[in-house]
């Protein structure tokens, strides 16, 4: 089975695993980041967004064989302490029901405002659309964005 | 039923420990949870079997609270808000409170389960209960040690005083707390006095789940666990005749392939390989029973409506009588789908099944019955089964079934190892247990202005409406009133969803009543109105609803949504509805973008007593509210020779952020005992849309989805 070099989180790992091996399985079951979800494989839902150099990705789509050299973060890379802006927003709006989706959703936005750090309620809703939430939390989704976007700008 | 402040129990009601080996106490109290709705708890609560209740408090020496949260969490935050009961009335700072999930057990915790929106309205009393009767204890043993009359102590926030200004904290008596006779007659708070309930708090896992660790049950991991994939039959009611694993077992990472019933299990070293696996298996399926195609289940249904074998749960006085003698009658078929519940989480379980015991984690809404199901499966004791409820990613009525858990066992038993049997989506979305195919006919007689005759008639897949149900609005409001019920038995499975039962009924109905009162010539709201007065002071014990609260979430929806002011190009529908013992209204504000409907805005007024935690509550509410907005316009499960025909998101649509409206939540202030919200602002939602979609286009929509079934040609505005 070949081997890959995969940086997550600043960290090298080195793994053995399929070169068709979707980086989710690869984070989830051999790196034991579970904090990146599988919700449907085709990239259709966003729970399994990571940022690969900084561009919110679908692991669920992206092969182990065309990240070398590339910098992944996860959601567990976000902050050291769960204290990214984002994360502080969803906290204070206290956005998650089940919260099976908001890795997703953190790292979708995370990235969105990365590129676009005062944006509009409509470019909000546009950046955010391809996460869903089964349990309906885009209100609450949709206010935390702004709020993160207030301290960023 | 007003809040009651003293309740009684007998001392057997506790279960007590005395210290622990790390030192403090252990409460035990029974807690009841039912998930059926037609459970009520009895006014008098000595009545209650105590073996049926239970939670626990663990106080440390040092003072450190610890509560277990008794049910399972969803996503309907009762993590959160059932411990807020028992520290209220302990009389601890919130921020000194740790919560921990409850394992199933056997003896104290009986009936976990997470369903019927009941968590909150079952627990309500028995949790504070609990609080308050721990805190007299301490402060008993307080007052021991001092040499002081209980009754000259207070407590504030972990610390109990005296008269002199002396003080301990919990922590300081907890030890001899726990050796102290239980006392019965303790008295619960004011409502005033509510420190912790009423407050917003936040969800207790809010810092593990925006951190990413491991919370789910498809999380969880163990030494040694094989990851399992599962190929089940591809189309309902076929039968396994043989397969083929030679490309599987030549997968790398591949290390067994069982056959378990009329289903394969893969195992492997990872979740994707045990995927690849089972797309490599060929297998031979037989088609046993019928095969069924949604042209074959709209024609049955519609069959069953138009027929005459029904089974009546409700009849009050002459229908017939009142439609033969009527000067106008309106009567609608409506129409909905079969729908797959789609949990963000798919389904999975661990089992670890050993000679000596059997161990269960994962998501379950209903724990004590799987593991019960599972001994009865492997034939072993009850004892023998431990189960750990992990944080689930969604229920919504599907995790109730446990299929997933038996699956779990059964492969590990064969395979002697520990499982995880994972579903991929398309395995998630294809193997059953949804919400039935429903089709419903409403009739209504008019005779000289007025209502005389309402007729509702249902025709499922296996069934739907139960015994309840008919009891709801508008029954007691028309004199010849009329509830039959028939089905159809498939072999497709079928299951509760998201407030089931009503569902979909409440959107039709509420669509019924928009039309019939333009039919009639009367104010939409005025009708209901209208209704309602007639059910006051009703003798008819069957009837469910409260007239008085549904006529005041009426009222308060018309002030907050600004009814009938709305300005151009905003086009306005009504719905009202109560089920799981909760009175709400909506209001649904549309736009028409090129022929296309959008809803802008929902109003949502709740009637739900205290509400216990409003953050919590408003999450439930809005999320209620979207959900029914996305299955009524959205969503649709179809059928082919007995297949399927959508198992992913690329086929199926789910409500997504460009399509969700700002939802306003308004609770009615109330002091009445908490009643649920998991799911009752989901069912009138379909109708608030529809009538809104009528007021834009002047077409009725009777079938659902409805985006699917608007006919945006001929559209008009």
């Amino acid at each position: 089975m070949p081997t890959f070099q995969l940086k997550i989180n600043g960290e090298t790992h080195t793994i053995e695993a399929e070169e068709n091996t979707p980086l989710l399985w690869v984070l989830r079951d051999q790196i034991d980041l579970v904090g990146t979800k599988y919700g449907c494989g085709i990239g259709q839902c966003g729970a399994c967004t990571v940022h690969v150099d900084g561009e919110a990705t679908r692991s669920c789509l992206q092969t182990v064989s065309v990240l070398a050299g590339k910098e992944i973060t996860t959601i567990e890379g976000l902050s050291e302490y769960g204290t990214h802006p984002v994360q502080e927003a969803w906290k204070a709006v206290d956005v998650p029901q089940c919260g099976y989706c908001q890795s997703g959703q953190i790292m979708t936005a995370s990235a969105f405002l990365n590129e676009n750090a005062n944006p509009s309620k409509s470019e909000i809703r546009d950046a955010m659309h391809g996460n869903i939430c089964r349990c309906a939390s885009y209100n609450s989704i949709e206010k935390a964005v702004e709020v993160a976007a207030s301290k960023l700008s | 039923m007003q809040t009651s402040k003293t309740i009684k129990f007998s001392r057997r009601s506790f279960l007590q420990t005395s210290s622990l080996a790390s030192g403090g106490m252990l409460i035990g109290f029974n807690l009841f949870t039912a998930c059926k709705a037609d459970i009520k708890p009895p006014e008098d609560l000595s009545l209650l079997n105590y073996n049926d209740f239970n939670a626990f408090i663990k106080i440390s020496n040092e003072g450190k609270v610890t509560i277990f949260a008794p049910n399972p969490e969803i996503g309907q935050g009762v993590k959160t808000s059932m411990p807020m009961l028992i520290a209220e009335e302990l009389d601890v700072a919130w921020k000194d409170v740790h919560v921990v999930q409850g394992a199933l057990d056997n003896e104290n915790f009986s009936r976990q389960v997470a369903g019927g929106s009941q968590s909150l309205r079952h627990g309500w009393l028995p949790l504070r209960q609990t609080g308050a009767t721990a805190r007299q204890m301490l402060i008993n043993a307080a007052a021991a040690q001092w040499g002081v009359l209980p009754s000259e102590c207070s407590t504030k926030e972990g610390l109990i005083s005296n008269a002199s200004g002396e003080t301990l904290g919990y922590g300081d008596v907890v030890v001899a707390a726990a050796t102290l006779p239980v006392p019965e007659d303790v008295e619960l708070k004011d409502q005033k006095a509510f420190n912790i309930i009423g407050k917003d708090i936040s969800n207790v896992d809010i810092d593990e789940i925006i951190t990413g660790k491991s919370l789910f049950g498809l999380d969880y991991k163990r030494e040694g666990m094989q990851y399992v994939s599962v190929l089940r039959p591809p189309a309902f009611g076929q039968v396994l005749e043989s397969f083929d694993d030679s490309a599987t077992r030549a997968i790398a990472g591949v290390n067994d392939v069982i056959k378990f019933g009329n289903k394969i299990a893969v195992l492997a070293t990872n979740t994707w390989t045990a995927m690849q696996g089972k797309n490599a298996l060929k297998a031979v399926w037989n088609q046993d029973t019928k095969a069924e195609s949604t042209a074959f289940h709209d024609e049955t249904l519609l069959g069953l409506l138009d027929g005459n074998s029904f089974e009546t749960l409700r009849k009050d006085g002459d229908v017939k009588k009142a439609f033969a003698d009527a000067d106008q009658v309106l009567e609608r078929t409506y129409e909905s789908p079969f729908m797959p519940h789609n949990c963000m989480e798919p389904m999975n379980f661990f089992a670890n099944v050993t000679t000596d015991k059997i161990e269960l984690v994962g998501p379950i809404q209903t724990p004590a019955w799987t593991s019960t199901r599972v001994a009865e499966l492997l034939g072993r004791d009850e004892s023998e089964v431990s189960l750990q409820m992990t944080r689930m990613g969604g229920g919504f009525g599907r995790r109730l079934y446990g299929d997933f858990a038996l699956e779990a066992a059964e492969v590990s038993h064969l395979a002697k190892s520990p499982v995880k049997v994972i579903f991929s989506r398309e395995d998630d979305m294809t193997d059953g247990i949804y919400r039935p195919a429903i089709k419903y006919r409403i009739a209504a007689a008019i005779k000289d202005g007025k209502l005389t005759g309402y007729h509702l008639k249902e025709a499922a897949i296996n069934g739907n409406m139960y015994g309840l149900i008919p009891n709801f609005f508008p029954a007691g409001a028309i004199e010849n009133y009329q509830v039959d019920v028939a089905n159809y038995k498939s072999n497709i499975t079928t299951g509760a969803w998201r407030a089931p039962f009503t569902n979909v009924l409440a959107s039709f109905e509420q669509s019924f009543f928009d039309e019939l009162a333009q039919v009639m010539g009367v104010d939409r709201i005025q009708l209901h109105l209208d209704l309602l007065q007639k059910v006051k002071g009703t003798t008819d014990e069957r009837i469910q609803y409260s007239p008085e609260r549904l006529e005041g979430v009426i009222k308060m929806a018309v002030e907050k949504s600004g009814w009938g002011k709305s300005s151009e190009g905003i086009y306005q529908g009504f719905a009202v509805y109560y089920c799981h013992n909760t009175h709400v209204a909506e209001v649904a504000d549309i736009i028409m973008d090129n022929g296309i409907p959008v809803v802008k805005k929902v109003t949502c007024v709740v009637d739900c007593g205290v509400v216990v935690n409003p953050l919590g509550a408003k999450n439930q509410v809005v999320g209620g509210v979207i959900d029914g907005i996305g299955h009524s316009m959205y969503g649709e499960l179809t059928f082919k020779d007995g297949k399927p025909e959508s198992n992913n998101y690329n086929t199926y649509q789910l409500i997504r952020m460009g399509q969700t409206p700002q939802v306003e939540v308004h609770f009615v202030d109330s002091d009445m005992d908490p009643t649920g919200l998991g799911e009752p602002t989901l069912p009138p939602i379909g109708g608030a849309v529809a009538n809104a979609i009528y007021a834009a286009t002047g077409k009725r929509l009777t079938k659902q989805p409805y985006m699917k079934n608007l006919d945006v040609e001929k559209v008009i505005g």
